[in-house]
């Protein structure tokens, strides 16, 4: 038994354009703003200084950092796909603040599968990061994943990696 | 006209702060940047796993910029750097004493492995005429970031779009 075999293994040809991944909704605290900016060695106040937020930046509490979010948003789509899945490329657009108190929830749609010239299966996602009905965050993920459960995307390189 | 000084013009597609990270790439970083969104994927705690997939203990992709980012304090050191210091150059340059980062978008190629020290440059690709959003007035730019390992293997582009900004004096 391979040590993946118990861990979920979304292959290609098991998704359709128009697949729902579960959502995921997180009640952020000021920890978490906190722990994501040490995480990622930002040591920009408005993401732990209340008051540098409120007075210099204006806004009403300190806030998630940029490479948090995208740990988050990674975080989303790793687990729908399980490790194999091997992101592309990530982009997102902060359109609002995430502060503390706010519950954020992430939803996503599949919007293209294909493969391409390598037959590399690649999974084109929308996703929105929601705090009620404020959408504070849109992305697009294009991520690999397995044509069988014993393909393995992250073995690829150079030419056979088209992200 | 965008209004962009020439000076800044003339930076537009120039690398700029090749840099090398301060630091190897570490596994109590991946940990607890794990933590911090409570990321179970086997393949960053389970070394079964990461062996069997990546030949060994990689990096949440997210993480890339992080290698990068300077210490806070080091001996020796007057001036803290800054990550990303194009866009601090650009907010002094131009007179915009805050800003915000909008978008971000990475691509990944080469895992980021631990032991990895990450090389990068930093390109200045474009800046805008002056906008006005409920920030403040102010210009967005945008700023990619090429990684690479230390066996010189591209392993990200990363490209951001800041927003430089006065804040509108209270009426």
């Amino acid at each position: 038994m391979t040590a993946t075999a118990t861990h979920t293994v979304r292959t290609f040809d098991q998704v359709a354009v128009g697949d729902a991944l579960p959502a995921l909704s997180y009640e952020v605290t000021a920890t978490t703003v906190v722990l994501g900016a040490l995480a990622s060695r930002d040591w920009r106040p408005q993401h732990h200084d209340y008051a540098f937020a409120t007075k210099r930046n204006g806004v009403k509490d300190i806030f998630l950092n940029s490479p948090n979010q995208a740990a988050w948003l990674e975080r989303f789509v790793t687990d729908w796909t399980g490790p194999r899945g091997r992101m592309g490329r990530l982009g997102f657009r902060m359109l609002d603040s995430i502060f503390p108190g706010d519950t954020m929830t992430f939803t996503g749609t599949v919007t293209s599968a294909e493969s391409d010239e390598t037959g590399c299966g690649w999974v084109g996602i929308d996703i929105t990061v929601a705090v009620g009905d404020r959408t504070c965050t849109t992305a697009k993920a294009r991520i690999a994943l397995p044509s069988s459960p014993d393909d393995n995307p992250w073995s690829r390189k150079g030419e056979n990696w088209k992200p | 006209m965008s209004g962009v000084p020439p000076e800044i013009e003339a930076l537009i597609d120039v690398p700029q702060y090749d840099e090398v990270s301060e630091f190897p790439v570490e596994r109590g970083y991946i940990w607890t940047s794990c933590a911090s969104v409570e990321n179970g994927n086997p393949l960053f705690w389970d070394d079964a796993v990461a062996d069997e997939l990546t030949g060994g203990p990689i990096a949440m992709p997210s993480m890339i910029s992080n290698w990068f980012r300077p210490h806070y304090w080091a001996p020796g050191r007057d001036v803290q750097p800054m990550p990303l210091q194009v866009h601090f150059d650009l907010k002094e340059s131009l007179g915009l004493p805050e800003a915000v980062m909008s978008d971000n978008t990475v691509t990944y190629y080469e895992p980021v492995r631990v032991g990895d020290v990450l090389r990068t440059c930093q390109k200045l690709r474009s800046v805008s005429a002056e906008k006005q959003t409920k920030l403040g007035t102010g210009r967005f730019w945008v700023i990619d970031v090429e990684y690479r390992n230390q066996r010189d293997e591209l392993v990200g582009i990363e490209s951001w779009t800041g927003f430089g900004y006065r804040r509108e004096a209270a009426a």
